[in-house]
């Protein structure tokens, strides 16, 4: 009978568990099925839809403006070159220009201003007399489908935008498995886990006490306590004292030597960078903004015109395709904070936005500098990226997903020299090595030389 | 034969008791640490207020606040450009070809840049005139630097704007016109094509304009005499290198002798080839530069130079001249005459004496022999001043008749000899405005003082030598509110243009004939193509026609001046005045790197003072004497010429100073607009009346002692004998290496067997890879000590001061060794004594041997750490601090080394530096680390050590990291010339090699082999991989 009973409590667990499954699974669901909405929606719009010049496909129009058009134009503004929503139909109703001078212009922009054309001109002359590239390339159908996709954005997304951007948010918050979610989670199956014990524990006692066995409760010891016989024991005591000693030296040399190592820094900085955007979302290159590295004994922060080569047309945060995570909504890594973060960038390199150019007010960026090598070590950049060709983040970590960055390694001198030990120099290709390795290879009899063994633990080699 | 001379630095060495000469050797820091000043005192101690517990709590907590404080780091900020220039990444180094020319110095330099801060200057390497580079020069990136330089321009001392100060000229200089007042242009020379196009627009743009060139150091009387020849205000050129006889009437050519730079050519002569070099005699009263590396040095006083001069062009001409002469330079001179006899053309004569009939003479000697490196097709003009328009000007001035006088360049007020009368006329000017980087004593007189550009900040051109030009171009924005004096001029005339645009229009009419400007600015040189004129028939007012008339009435001029020459006698005591190596005409003399630096002849340092000879000195009761810690003191004197005084002016005893003669250095003795630090010395130019450097002069002692900062007894081998080697050049060609350049030998097992083949060591194998060696050459060092200020320039080395340069405790990683040795071998004593006869003359003749300093050879060597393979250094250094690479190098750690100081006891060479003091930051040492700006010029790829570690020469190691870096980076193999060093790249005279002798095809490897290598303390057994090339010494008479 109580066998059963027994039975009934496990479950009772099990279903406890599935229910715990079930609260948090139909959530993850939830974004998926938010989104798909959206763009069914999107295309059900969409459709079908006849373009100024004639029919087009927005869908293969909006692949062709992102390939060939958003560096220099955007739908609803003002970038280099003018909005493009509904160009089509604008230009042919305010202008009086037609479908022909469009195709003309957009194929050979400079052969209409040279020809004279009035509007043509007077565009040029508004947009600072920056020359839009010539697509030659491109078919009138293929401008049909640009137009199509131009005219059948609304004017104004700023209410769809927001009605996502909030979805997104509620699915946020509800969906993401954090690691808290989990931990807790498994708290509670800890939890669970604890009580079934005590349960079956107490169980068996009283199967125990029906079945009528005696269990032998401690026999109480008329002995001496544990402490005083440890302490009688001199020998005991000596030994526990040492070793005591030692950890205690172990620990405090252990904290000791992280005086000054300043592994996991990561510094507010004066405008949140998010390397994982850059580099992890946006996939660009480490050398492309730190292209001292490549020649220079510095990586290089990079310049600030640097930032605007793309931050000139992306002057807004619209998020990764999944939308953001529940942790970067705890943290308050909104779209806007993001886009508001450009602000100050533009702010710094006095860029201004409306008029798209720059007012030369400026203020340079005062970031906090993670990574601090002694003066007496001397480092070079150039010598592990382009001669060693070594991965950035062998050092610095996983850049990529640092949403704040910090320091990854110790940098201290045994992590140098360990790594000088372990690697092995990329000779292959490089000249000056040629001869080199020939007599190293042959002088160590094997086929790759360490950096230690080319003379990179000589200490004149980094302190001078 | 090998040469068995005794070498000394300094003549207290030559007294055999000399106990402080012996301590020295015996101690490298002479000094004790001053323990029993603080402890030594028990009673002091005992009533101290400080207990034993007090002491105890203040070093706990010391400890526990200098532990908490490391807990947390400072927070470093990086700041990236907002746009960052095209050409500058952060940690790469730019070069630009730029040019110095400031009146004394000119040359084709390059400067290294660091983001953008010009930070060290380098010789221009394709410039074929005046590419090298002096101490000045090095040093001058320093001066840009200077914290005492005019921030904006003033006006009687108050700071004022630009545009008060253009309305304030303009409006004067307008008010001037029709008044029949001049306008004078008082300025340095500048020798630059536009500089000149543009005065004479200024002098169109204002009626009256007058243009004075001054030279604080004048040639006036050679470019009177090059003009009166050949009708050209301009100086001879010389190519020594063509030279195999160079005779030398006290030209410090070099030194600064018609704006220098002749030492490279006269290093490519010295270097024995094919058995061959050239000969090089030398006439002078102070023992110069250039007396010290000739072969043969008569000291004569001034009169008797120009004797010799008049002898020497009578016994050319095969006519007789007057006058007395000593025996030893009768024998000289007739020596050269033999020579010259062989090969006219092959032999040069040089002249530094401010006389037009000397300067004339030595025109016409050098025409007769038809001189090779005689050159007057395409003269000099990097001399312009003209003493008589100066002294007209001066005149004018008291006169009222000039109503605005602007300078530029120029300091009359100090370094005029009537800088009284100067200051008085300045007063009678309407308007004055001075050019100045730094408030000085004129600027002090002026309506204006116009805060001028650093050369560094500065557009300009120039022609050194006609047909060969050099660009300047800024190498980084104006640091203050300044603005360059050619910028002034345009302004003042209302010329809607830049300086930049006025030379680029200069050159593009005149100059560079369809070249390329940017190419022009990019090599920093431009030669012109136009055919070289006949050499002997320059361009001058002799004609064709009247050729022969000319000259022969030159002829008659000549004949005269020889025999004037011939007639000069000297009056009592004769003072030569001379530029000091370091401190040139004093215009850089608020720059620190230059007063430390020891002057390549009497090694003291922030001083200038009067050099006698022994005799003259015993006369005059005068001194020099040595203090327990290697300082040296000397006795004062006051100088009286022509009723002019200059009053306790210390005084050395210099080797080989004719009798009866006493230098004096130009350059010091300024007081204003620099640190009170650098306000060293007595001012020489009171004295230097109608611009003659040669002046009778009173002597008479005064009390007091002197104390030099003087390092000629400082850094002793430790008794461990001589490391100089030198031979004769007919032994040279004659013997066997063995004979003139023996290894030393040791003894192994009873038996002696060369040095070279005991080892104490296991050698490690250094076959792969690279393994650098430096080669320095006897030879073709001229002691300049360019390489010096290079080294303290590349390698951050604090600046001491004079204080601590006394104790010993210089920082300067290379130093060059002064070596004095007596003219004759001892074996030539020796004969002379068995050959004595009688006891008269045995006594005159001892004492005639017993002064050895009276005409002594000299040898320069370069020291800096040898990098031994078996460095005694590494072994007793506790924690590893210094340690040997496979390279060659030996590493010094600074962040390791704990400051024993046992490295630099062990030191066989003495190359070791202890930081005694913090020397950056720190304002006990006032000198360019303890300020933004000075720091400004430290080098970002060298630490700047810190109290209390030791440091030493570490072969830049920065630089061949860099070239090995660049090759890899470039996959190819690194280029023999690519491996430099400071000091290697610095040298004109191509006495510093630098390589890797693994690279058979090096420059470096193919001087190893040569039969003239040996290194220093062979016997001692220390490897170093620093070798020397003995001196040869041409003796043989012609």
């Amino acid at each position: 009978m109580k066998k059963v009973l027994n039975r009934h409590q496990l479950s009772a667990l099990f279903g406890f568990c599935l229910v715990v499954t079930f609260l948090f699974s139909p959530s993850l669901y939830a974004q998926d099925d938010a989104a798909s909405d959206q763009a069914a929606a999107a295309e059900a719009t969409a459709a079908g839809e006849e373009g100024p010049c004639g029919p087009g496909d927005p869908d293969k129009g909006k692949q062709l403006f992102n390939q060939n058009c958003a560096a220099c134009h955007a739908l609803n503004r003002k970038m280099t070159g003018p909005a493009l929503a509904n160009v089509a139909s604008r230009l042919i109703e305010e202008e009086g220009l037609d479908c022909e001078w469009i195709y003309a212009w957009i194929k050979n922009s400079s052969g209409m201003i040279a020809s004279g054309d009035a509007y043509a001109n007077r565009i040029y002359e508004e947009y600072n007399q920056a020359a839009m590239t010539a697509f030659p390339t491109l078919s009138d159908q293929d401008i049909n489908d640009i137009l199509a996709y131009t005219e059948a954005t609304p004017p104004a997304p700023a209410a769809p935008a927001a009605a996502a951007a909030g979805a997104q948010t509620d699915a946020g918050a509800s969906g993401g498995v954090s690691n808290e979610l989990i931990l807790g989670a498994l708290a509670m199956v800890f939890a669970l886990l604890v009580m079934m014990l005590i349960l079956v524990n107490r169980t068996l006692r009283r199967i125990a006490e029906a079945n009528g066995v005696v269990l032998e409760r401690e026999k109480a010891e008329k002995g001496l306590p544990l402490w005083k016989a440890f302490a009688q024991n001199q020998f005991l005591v000596l030994v526990s004292v040492i070793f005591l000693m030692l950890g205690a030296a172990y620990f405090a040399y252990g904290w000791m030597m992280q005086v000054g190592v300043d592994q996991g820094y990561a510094p507010i900085q004066p405008i949140h960078y998010s390397h994982k955007i850059h580099a992890g979302d946006n996939k660009i290159d480490c050398n492309y903004c730190h292209s001292s590295a490549r020649v220079s004994k510095h990586s290089g922060i990079p310049s600030l015109n640097v930032c605007m080569n793309c931050h000139k047309s992306i002057y807004e945060y619209k998020g990764n395709p999944e939308g953001p995570s529940a942790e970067d909504l705890a943290m308050g890594y909104t779209n806007e904070f993001y886009t508001n973060e450009i602000k100050k960038l533009y702010k710094a390199v006095g860029w201004d936005e409306e008029n798209q150019q720059y007012t030369g007010e400026t203020q340079p960026v005062e970031w906090v500098r993670i990574h601090n090598l002694p003066d007496f070590a001397y480092f070079n950049h150039a010598q592990h990226v382009t001669v060693g060709k070594i991965e950035c983040q062998t050092c610095h970590g996983p850049v990529e997903e640092m949403e704040i960055m910090y320091q990854y390694s110790p940098l201290t001198m045994g992590w140098c020299i360990n790594c000088h030990r372990e690697t092995d120099v990329q000779m292959e290709g490089n000249d000056y090595y040629e001869k080199i390795h020939a007599e190293l290879a042959k002088k160590y009899g094997v086929e790759k030389v360490t950096a230690a063994q080319m003379g990179g633990l000589e200490c004149g080699k980094c302190h001078y | 034969m090998a040469s068995n001379k005794k070498y000394w630095k300094s003549e207290a060495e030559l007294s055999p008791n000399d106990s402080i000469v012996e301590a020295l050797k015996q101690n490298e820091f002479p000094e004790e640490i001053p323990v029993d000043e603080f402890l030594g005192d028990k009673q002091q101690l005992a009533s101290a207020q400080t207990s034993r517990r007090d002491f105890l709590k203040y070093v706990g907590f010391s400890t526990a606040a200098a532990s908490l404080a490391a807990c947390e780091g400072p927070v470093h900020k990086s700041i990236p450009y907002v746009f960052q220039p095209e050409r500058i990444i952060p940690g790469v180094a730019n070069y630009y070809a730029t040019t110095i020319a400031d009146g004394f110095d000119f040359a084709s330099i390059l400067v290294k840049t660091r983001e953008s801060r010009p930070i060290k200057i380098e010789r221009n390497k394709e410039a074929r005139v005046m590419g090298g580079t002096n101490a000045r020069i090095q040093a001058s990136v320093l001066s840009l630097y200077d914290s005492t330089r005019m921030q904006g321009p003033t006006a009687k001392g108050e700071p004022v704007e630009w545009d008060a100060l253009d309305a304030g000229v303009k409006s004067k200089l307008a008010g001037l016109r029709g008044t029949g007042r001049q306008i004078a242009l008082l300025t340095q020379t500048y020798a630059s094509p536009s500089a000149k196009r543009l005065i004479s627009r200024f002098a169109e743009a204002y009626e009256n304009v007058t243009h004075v060139v001054y030279d604080a150091v004048s040639d006036d009387a050679a470019l009177n005499a090059f003009e009166a020849r050949y009708g050209e205000r301009a100086l001879a050129d010389y190519d020594l290198s063509k030279a195999e006889l160079i005779v030398s009437f006290g030209a410090d050519f070099l030194g600064d002798w018609q704006g220098g730079g002749y030492d490279s050519g006269y290093s490519k002569g010295r270097v024995p080839q094919n058995g061959k070099m050239s000969r090089h005699v030398q006439f002078e009263a102070n023992m110069s530069l250039t007396g010290a590396n000739a072969d043969q040095r008569i000291p004569l006083t001034p009169a008797r130079q120009k004797v010799a001069l008049a002898h020497l062009y009578a016994r050319l001409n095969g006519s007789a001249a007057g006058g007395e002469l000593p025996e030893k330079a009768t024998r000289a001179l007739e020596a050269v005459v033999s020579q010259i006899g062989k090969a006219p053309g092959k032999a040069v004569v040089l002249c530094g004496l401010d006389d037009p009939d000397a300067q004339a003479v030595v025109l016409a000697i050098n025409e007769m022999l038809g001189s090779q490196a005689f050159d007057v097709a395409a003269p000099r003009y990097v001399r312009q001043g003209n003493a008589r328009k100066l002294s007209q000007l001066v005149a004018d001035m008291n006169a009222g008749k000039v109503g605005a006088l602007i300078m530029d360049g120029v300091n009359p007020a100090y370094s005029l000899p009537n800088a009284g009368e100067f200051i008085e006329g300045l007063s009678k000017v309407d308007i004055s405005v001075a050019f100045s980087t730094n408030q000085n004593e004129t600027t002090q007189h002026t309506t204006f003082a116009g805060a001028a550009n650093h050369y560094l900040e500065s557009w300009g051109d120039a022609e050194f030598k006609k047909g060969h030009y050099s660009l300047m171009q800024p190498v980084i924005r104006e640091l203050f509110d300044t603005r360059q004096f050619q910028q002034c001029l345009l302004n003042w005339m209302d010329a809607e243009t830049t300086y930049y645009d006025f030379i680029r229009e200069t050159w593009g009419e005149s100059i560079l004939g369809g070249a390329e400007w940017s190419q022009a600015l990019h090599d920093g040189v431009y030669t012109s193509a136009a055919p070289e004129a006949d050499p002997k028939m320059p361009a001058g007012p002799a004609d064709k026609e009247t050729g022969s008339a000319s000259e022969a009435a030159g002829q008659v001029s000549v004949a005269a001046a020889v025999r004037r020459l011939a007639g000069a006698a000297d009056a009592g005591m004769s003072l030569v005045m001379y530029p000091k190596v370091g401190m040139g005409d004093g215009r850089q003399a608020g720059n620190p790197w230059l007063q430390e630096f020891p002057d390549p002849i009497t090694r003291v340092s922030w001083d200038n003072y009067i050099t006698i000879s022994k005799k003259d000195a015993s006369d005059l009761g005068l001194v020099n004497t040595h203090v327990a810690n290697g300082g040296m003191d000397g006795s004062y004197v006051d100088l009286d010429v022509n009723g002019v005084t200059l009053n306790r002016v210390p005084v050395i005893i210099q080797p080989g100073q004719a009798e009866g003669t006493v230098g004096l250095s130009f350059g010091y003795g300024r007081a204003v607009g620099m640190k009170k630090e650098m306000q060293t010395g007595v001012n020489a130019f009171p004295l230097y009346q109608d611009f003659n450097a040669i002046q009778s002069v009173a002597l008479k002692k005064a009390d007091g002692m002197h104390e030099f900062a003087c390092v000629q007894l400082h850094k002793t081998l430790m008794g461990r004998g001589d490391i100089i080697k030198e031979t004769t050049l007919e032994d040279f060609n004659t013997l066997e290496a063995a004979e003139w350049n023996p290894v030393p030998q040791v003894s192994l097992d009873h038996q002696e067997v060369p040095a070279t083949t005991v080892d104490l060591w296991d050698s490690f194998d250094r076959s792969i890879g690279h393994h650098f060696n430096m080669s320095i050459d006897l030879n073709a060092c001229t002691g300049c000590g360019a390489c010096v200020i290079a080294c303290s320039a590349e390698n951050n080395v604090p600046v001491v001061g004079k204080e601590e340069i006394r104790r010993s405790r210089d920082m300067h990683w290379l130093r060059i060794d002064r070596y004095y040795s007596s003219e004759e071998t001892f074996e030539a004593d020796n004969l002379k004594k068995d050959g004595f006869s009688g006891a008269f003359e045995s006594k005159s003749g001892f004492e005639e041997m017993e002064d050895p300093a009276a005409n002594p050879q000299v040898a320069f060597q370069p020291v800096m750490c040898q990098h031994c393979n078996h460095a005694p250094c590494e072994t007793v250094c506790p924690v590893a601090a210094t340690v040997h690479s496979r390279q060659g190098h030996n590493h010094m750690a600074y962040n390791r080394c704990v400051g024993t100081r046992y490295c630099a006891n062990n030191c066989p060479y003495k190359v070791r530096r202890f930081n005694w003091f913090l020397y950056s930051d720190n304002d006990e040492f006032d000198f360019h680390m303890n300020n933004d700006l000075g720091k400004m010029v430290l080098n970002p790829d060298v630490n700047v050590r810190s109290r209390g570690v030791m440091e030493k020469c570490s072969w830049c190691i920065q630089m061949t990291q860099k070239a090995i870096l660049d090759a890899k980076r470039e996959g190819r193999e690194v280029r023999d010339e690519e491996f430099q060093t400071a000091c290697s790249n610095a040298c004109s005279s191509g006495a510093i090699v630098f390589g890797d002798v693994n690279n058979p095809e090096s420059e470096v490897a193919r001087l190893k082999e040569s039969e003239r290598m040996y290194h220093l303390l062979e016997h001692v057994g220390t490897k170093p991989n620093v070798f020397y090339h003995v001196k040869v010494r041409n003796t043989n008479e012609a």
